[in-house]
């Protein structure tokens, strides 16, 4: 049941129009962003961040997404996925 | 969570979609909000286009405009998740389950016997989310930069929850009433939304498990088929897709009491939950005083030579609205602004002013409203880490030519 959750989840994420409109910047680290942030949710919540957080706010939303919402993120992609978005999207 | 869990494998059949997929629609409309960015309206299947600020999960304001309509309408209400599985629950398949540790008899009711078996009621309640003008904050707090959309005044109609739990034999050491619905997060490591309330607040009379709003089925993205109305709180303990209430005799530890929504002590005049409070932090509880004007705009242009209507809802967490006073010169002088009709204490109250402006210029409008005890608003923001309970006074500008 799980397996057919996420899988209906994934489709979700590919069905809505609106969402696949959502394109981040270019630069090295986008893939292991999109990889692992869309996996629970649209990546409007790292735009709608970025007159909010800094380095330190980045780092510390990361650091929840795994230690609380249980996100499987290897430690190495853990610091390129906030390199990425400090550098992007910090304020 | 195993509830919710087994509801999901219960219902599978059922599961006929993750919400709407096929059906999303873009107006590529784009309007300016009040808060650092313009925001997108965009229409969920079912809803008219509302402001847009997360696609997954679900999250969309009401435009303010809106808001001059005494209740809210069900295609123009927002819409709040935490997360992204989000089943369509057939009405003839979903069950409510009723448990836990200090309830006696456990119990399941299908949406017919909620029906038939109980007696219905409806109250006229504001739903509104803790963070809703979180965008408002300086400096911006982390979190969904809601503007002043993320409420909505509706009638809710369904059966007391205190009701249903009499025939689960509540035990006397019955602390809290835990509740779950039937969305849950990706991935099975994300904590489950689920929220609890003291005893008291979960027996209290105005408690519901609702299955209409404003005379309709509860939309989709509101919660169908069930969700619990607790006025006077904010919407996070109203939760939607209601399938699981657990009477305990421990208070509930999961992230969303422990850690999430939780304000500093001491610093919001709000309702105790003594169960949940540490020495420093306890749970938001009851909304705060409140008022906003529904029918200009900030930097609106208006002409010089007619008197202007201001117009407005204020709110609270149930001691109902006293006085709304308007201040057309920056807070100099203030007016008392006329009360419409009283809906009860759970709605909010709209209010109107007229001024007549003597020369054309720059006006400084401010709106305050006072509530039955005597709580009134601040002229800034109370800071707190999660931008909840926003309530300064607002404060508009309006050009006259």
């Amino acid at each position: 049941m799980r397996t057919l959750l996420v899988l209906l989840s994934f489709f979700a994420a590919t069905a809505t129009a609106g969402e696949n409109q959502i394109v981040l910047k270019n630069r090295p680290g986008k893939d292991q962003v999109v990889a692992q942030c869309a996996m629970c949710h649209s990546l409007d919540y790292i735009t709608l961040h970025a007159t909010v957080l800094d380095r330190a706010g980045w780092e510390k939303t990361v650091g929840k997404m795994i230690a609380v919402m249980g996100a499987p993120i290897n430690d190495a992609d853990k610091q390129v996925i906030i390199d990425y978005l400090a550098q992007n999207y910090g304020k | 969570m195993v509830d919710r869990r087994h509801f999901i494998k219960k219902a599978a059949g059922s599961l006929a979609a993750i919400g709407g997929l096929s059906l999303w629609q873009r107006s590529g409309l784009a309007v300016a909000t009040a808060a650092t960015e313009s925001t997108e309206l965009e229409a969920l299947p079912g809803k008219d286009a509302l402001l847009k600020k997360t696609y997954r999960p679900p999250n969309y304001e009401t435009p303010v405009n809106y808001f001059d309509d005494l209740f809210t309408p069900n295609n123009r209400f927002f819409v709040r998740y935490h997360h992204s599985l989000i089943p369509e629950v057939n009405a003839k398949d979903w069950r409510l389950r009723i448990g836990g540790d200090a309830a006696r008899t456990p119990l399941e009711f299908s949406l017919e016997q909620l029906r038939k078996d109980f007696k219905t009621v409806e109250i006229a309640a504001l739903c509104l989310c803790s963070g809703n003008r979180r965008g408002l904050f300086q400096p911006n707090v982390p979190g969904i930069q809601w503007g002043s959309g993320a409420m909505g005044n509706a009638r809710w109609r369904g059966v007391r929850l205190k009701d249903v739990l009499a025939g689960a034999g509540i035990d006397k050491s019955a602390l809290e009433v835990t509740l779950d619905g039937a969305d849950a997060g990706v991935l099975k490591t994300t904590p489950d939304f689920v929220k609890s309330l003291p005893l008291a607040k979960a027996l209290d009379e105005n408690t519901l498990i609702a299955f209409e709003m404003n005379g309709e089925p509860l939309p989709h993205w509101n919660g169908f088929p069930a969700r619990l109305i607790i006025p006077g709180w904010t919407a996070t303990y109203w939760i939607k897709h209601l399938t699981a209430v657990n009477v305990i005799s421990r208070p509930y530890d999961g992230f969303w009491m422990k850690t999430a929504y939780r304000i500093p002590k001491d610093r919001f005049a709000s309702g105790q939950f003594s169960s949940q409070e540490t020495e420093t932090a306890m749970p938001i509880t009851e909304m705060v005083i409140n008022s906003l004007i529904t029918n200009l705009t900030e930097g609106q242009t208006l002409p010089a030579d007619k008197p202007i209507e201001i117009r407005g809802v204020a709110w609270d967490g149930g001691h109902g609205i006293a006085q709304v006073d308007v201040s057309t010169d920056g807070g100099a002088s203030w007016h008392q602004a006329a009360l419409k009709q009283d809906y009860g204490r759970f709605s909010w109250r709209q209010w109107q002013h007229v001024f007549e402006p003597k020369r054309p210029g720059a006006y400084r409008i401010m709106v305050r409203a006072t509530s039955h005890s005597g709580a009134s608003q601040p002229l800034e923001p109370i800071p707190n880490p999660s931008g909840y309970h926003h309530n300064a006074v607002q404060k508009m500008t309006l050009r006259l030519a």
